[in-house]
């Protein structure tokens, strides 16, 4: 496969898991708290780095989910002592991330990690980071995205009434037994893994676009749940192939110009988007001003 | 025969504040109870409290003999209406057919025959026709019933719903108090919390009096008196003394 | 060795313009972030700061070199861009506020990182005056820059100071202030931009990724201080000035670190001290005074089940003075039975419970105290239950006892109000004492604590 082919691989799978599980965030008024937990778990890699001395993949996913699933709960507790949640949020995330900034600044020459891969990544020397497994050679990125997405499909497959339930009204959820706080959890848990394991692709900030950006395109374009998830890994892909292919032409940040690119998939849903679209609205409006001038005629 | 709810001494504080104090009764089954009381006295709160969404300081809930968290499946609920996203990507028939859920079980999908439940709880409210609608496209009765054919497809015996008549025009409320009564008829037990004093001598057969702790409890002829609402609303002692006897002969 | 590192530091005309610049800075964004947590616009802050990279990218490609009045300008009008959309996604669609900042973060520092890949690409060497804007260099701060942070800071500072009252009205009640005829929302409009120029002036030191954190930590720190705005706004301020100078200098003394995280780590410092330790709010403080009331809780509802229990016999002229079983108390207002167990136990070497065999009983002072008890309680219930009336008293004060704060007619009200729900209690000293002891001994008793009809 070409080189090309597998940047384009490994943005498609960063974006589809995190376009899946950023759906629910999205419906759940969390995309802020998913921004949190992805800048929050950079201390548990590079601590996981530290102690274990190497960049073994489920070392770090391990280590870095359980400071996601840590942060989660640490900003729960904030907000129920009294601090207003954004505010909670806003507390927590920076200073876990300065906290990670600083190690990474202090223990640049031993880690393989430096300030800006942590920001955008470093998904162009992915394909060449091979890795074997069960007899076959795969860019390690491959492994490791590739694994989280088909962990995020099972528990989302699995679980999915109950994630829905709550979701939409969480009060019939626990009238019904459903378990609405571990739910929460999973979910949490679901965003760390999936932002650790993108976190060498595309950095810490941009893999929030993924998590957000897609499902709020799809958000707008549809009206039923499964549609909605489903157009977000699509426009996840497309994201990931359009932005490749931005980078190349102007030779910049692939992860920036993925990023960049899902973007522009948003405004053109927000502007012309069949029902909630902004010049739908509009055209409609202006019908019903017709229709009530014609009225009082 | 059983009392289709028992609660012993249930007491729920919100912030320190005693929200319900020491509230116990016996609801006979197969009978409308129409929950009453001033805003802010506990009447929602006993709802969930019973539901097990608010902690309580102590207390007990029984279904038909047996504690709740055993009996969930035979307990249906309708959440006032606030408290939904409705934005949500989810249609009518989808929002009903969540009304399964505690029947299928964690893990498992839900099959036809739950899709066809809904369909006909749907057509029992009337919203037949909007079963695709989404649900921020139907007006606030129409919603009502929606969340109604919820309940009905949790296919319970014992329904407790919050303010199920609040911004609901006259025809829904008609509607809505006719399911009700049917539910009766099949010997389900139905508590419901309810705004509108006219309206409690027609609509429920027992009511319960509450503020911070139950005032009276009992068939509305014996209980729905002059003394105990004055004792439930005290501080609008004044606005009963003008519709205080109309209240009691409606 | 360190010491003489600091003087040399504070000697150094550099270092001073640096320490001052953060400090400022600090000061200013402290200030602002009071109103920005007020205003709920914490987050708006962090996606603004990171809107600001495309506009610091495009007025470099413009201007072609290092400017930072330049740089500020972009930053200042792709930050309001930014906010400006935040604003209208959520206005014009079915999008939720948090989304669409989570959009325009993300989105907007995308198209920055690009440009900022793009401009690198050209070779241009001031291009990394730009790269210090991710996560802040105090240290590339030089006495014109400072300039122009004083500037602007002194400028905020000044507009807070004069249009204070009206700002706080704009926090609490702008309801109230429409009504009296002020503009709300073009203060709105002006706080946003003040916010977005605190941030924007920051953002050489503290960088894009981290300014957010000078807004909110603070702020929250200072309201674990104070309530009142004014405290508040000082308060943060100092906080936030002295975090830019601690930060600023800490990070001079190590190599390779870039100032933003250590400014916020020592702003989180102060913020866990403050968590902790502030006198009233702080969570040590908390715990102790939870703790106390606990104790009297535990203790009040010992003596009241006690009292409801006797009462109940009493009224039914059968025995009560046997005393009652830990059961049957746990009974009426459960709690840990061993707990139970260890305050009856300090409640009879208080002298107000004695315990019979397996039973424990109300002694006379015991009875006295714990009529005292109950009728504050039902007092209390009444208020609850008629807080359609009794309302604008504030009831959260059940530590308190009813008729220290009760006006007295409404006290004659409430005791009106427990005979009619037959909640008067029954049980009283008077009737204990009159019962059991000859004339004289009555006429002698010294008269019982208050709490009496």
């Amino acid at each position: 496969m070409s080189h090309s082919a597998w940047i384009i691989l490994i943005g498609s799978l960063v974006a589809s898991s995190c376009g899946l599980v950023g759906c629910f965030l999205i419906l759940r008024r969390m995309a802020m708290l998913g921004d949190a937990i992805s800048h929050a778990i950079l201390p548990g890699i590079v601590l996981a780095f530290l102690i274990s001395h190497s960049t073994d993949g489920i070392v770090m996913l391990i280590g870095a989910t359980i400071v996601g699933l840590l942060t989660a709960f640490f900003i729960q507790t904030l907000h129920a002592s009294g601090v207003q949640s954004d505010a909670a949020i806003g507390v927590t995330f920076t200073a876990l991330f300065s906290l990670g900034v600083v190690l990474v600044s202090l223990y640049t020459s031993r880690v393989h990690l430096d300030l800006q891969h942590v920001l955008y990544g470093e998904i162009a020397y992915a394909p060449w980071e091979l890795v074997s497994f069960l007899g076959l050679e795969l860019p390690k990125a491959v492994w490791m995205m590739g694994g989280v997405f088909a962990l995020t499909l099972t528990v989302v497959g699995l679980l999915y009434k109950e994630i829905k339930l709550t979701s939409f009204d969480p009060q019939l959820a626990t009238a019904l037994g459903i378990p609405v706080v571990w739910i929460h959890y999973t979910l949490m848990g679901l965003v760390s893994m999936n932002t650790v394991a993108a976190f060498e692709s595309v950095g810490a900030i941009l893999v929030v676009a993924m998590l957000v950006i897609p499902g709020a395109t799809a958000y707008l374009l549809t009206e039923r749940l499964s549609f909605m998830l489903l157009l977000s890994l699509l426009f996840g892909v497309s994201s990931a192939a359009g932005g490749y292919l931005l980078a190349v032409l102007w030779d910049v940040s692939i992860s920036g110009s993925m990023t960049t690119f899902a973007l522009l998939q948003f405004v053109l849903s927000f502007l012309f988007a069949p029902r909630q679209g902004l010049l739908s609205k509009w055209v409609s409006y202006k019908m019903m001003q017709k229709v009530i001038l014609q009225k009082d005629k | 025969m059983q009392p289709a709810v028992t609660v012993e001494n249930m007491t729920i504080a919100y912030h320190k504040k005693p929200v319900l104090r020491e509230v116990s009764f016996q609801a006979p089954a197969g009978k409308l109870i129409g929950i009453v009381g001033p805003n802010g006295a506990g009447k929602s709160t006993l709802i969930k409290g019973t539901l097990g969404l608010v902690p309580l300081a102590s207390g007990s809930v029984e279904i038909y003999g047996k504690p709740y968290l055993t009996q969930r499946k035979l307990v249906g609920y309708v959440p006032q209406r606030e408290s939904v996203d409705w934005d949500f990507p989810t249609h009518a028939l989808d929002v009903v057919m969540m009304g399964r859920y505690g029947h299928v079980g964690m893990f498992k999908w839900l099959r036809s025959s739950d899709k066809e439940m809904a369909m006909s709880c749907l057509e029992k409210v009337g919203m037949a026709d909007y079963a695709h609608r989404q649900i921020s496209q139907l007006s606030g009765g129409q919603q009502q019933r929606v969340f109604l054919a919820r309940a009905l497809a949790q296919d319970a015996k014992v329904y407790f719903m919050d303010e199920p008549f609040v911004g609901v025009d006259a025809a829904t409320e008609k509607a809505i108090i006719a399911l009700l009564n049917e539910l009766k008829s099949q010997g389900k037990t139905v508590l419901v919390v309810h705004h509108d004093l006219q309206t409690v001598k027609e609509y429920f057969d027992w009511v319960l009096l509450i503020n911070l702790r139950k005032i009276a409890f009992g068939p509305t002829e014996e209980v729905f008196t002059y003394d105990n609402l004055q004792k439930t609303y005290g501080g609008r002692l004044h606005v009963l003394n003008d519709m205080g006897p109309a209240l009691l002969q409606g | 060795m360190y010491m003489e590192f600091l003087v040399a530091l504070f000697q150094d005309p550099n270092a001073r313009w640096v320490i001052t610049g953060c400090l400022l800075l600090g000061l200013s964004s402290g200030v602002l972030g009071c109103f920005a947590l007020f205003r709920k616009y914490s987050l708006m802050g962090d996606a603004v700061a990171h809107a600001a990279l495309p506009g610091i990218c495009i007025a470099f490609m413009l201007y072609g070199s290092k400017s930072i009045g330049i740089f500020m300008l972009g930053a200042t009008i792709a930050g309001l861009i930014g906010a400006l959309c935040i604003g209208q996604i959520s206005a014009y669609s079915k999008i939720k506020p948090d989304t669409s900042m989570a959009i325009i973060l993300t989105g907007f520092f995308g198209v920055g990182i690009v440009l900022l890949t793009k401009i690198s690409q050209s070779g241009k060497s001031s291009q990394s005056g730009l790269d210090a804007f991710l996560f802040g260099k105090a240290a590339s701060l030089v006495g014109s820059d400072v300039e122009v942070i004083s500037v602007v800071a002194f400028l905020l500072l000044a507009i807070t100071l004069a249009l204070f009252k009206e700002l706080k009205l704009l926090c609490f009640d702008p309801q109230f202030g429409r009504g009296i005829g002020l503009p709300m929302g073009a203060l709105n409009t002006l706080l946003m931009l003040m916010i977005v120029l605190a941030v924007v002036i920051g953002l050489q030191a503290v960088g894009v990724v981290l300014m957010a954190a000078m807004l909110i930590i603070p702020a929250v720190a200072a309201r674990y201080w104070t309530e009142q705005l004014n405290g508040m706004v000082i308060l943060s301020g100092v906080f936030g000035g002295l975090s830019g100078v601690l930060g600023t200098v800490l990070s001079a003394i190590t190599p390779n670190l870039p100032t933003g995280p250590v400014i916020v780590l020592a702003a989180t410092f102060i913020f866990l001290l403050s968590l902790f330790f502030a006198p009233e709010r702080g969570l040590l403080a908390k715990a102790i005074r939870h703790l106390k009331l606990r104790q009297k809780i535990i203790s009040e509802n010992l003596l009241q089940s006690l009292y409801d229990l006797s009462e109940k016999d009493f009224l039914q002229d059968q025995s009560w003075k046997q005393g009652y079983t830990l059961d049957q108390l746990h009974q009426l207002r459960p709690d840990h039975k061993s707990t139970m167990l260890r305050y009856l136990q300090r409640l009879e070497a208080a002298g107000w419970v004695s315990s019979k065999g397996a039973n424990w009983a109300l002694t006379e002072r015991g009875l006295q105290e714990a009529y005292s008890v109950t009728l504050n309680q039902r007092l209390y219930e009444m208020l609850l239950i008629y807080q359609a009336r009794y309302g604008t008293l504030n009831l959260q004060e059940e530590s308190r006892k009813v008729q220290d704060f009760v006006p007295e007619t409404t006290l004659n009200e409430l005791q009106g109000l427990l005979l009619d729900h037959q909640r008067k209690p029954q049980l009283t000293p008077f009737l204990e004492i009159r019962f059991d002891h000859p004339y004289q001994d009555h006429y002698n008793e010294a008269p019982t604590k208050g709490g009496d009809l």
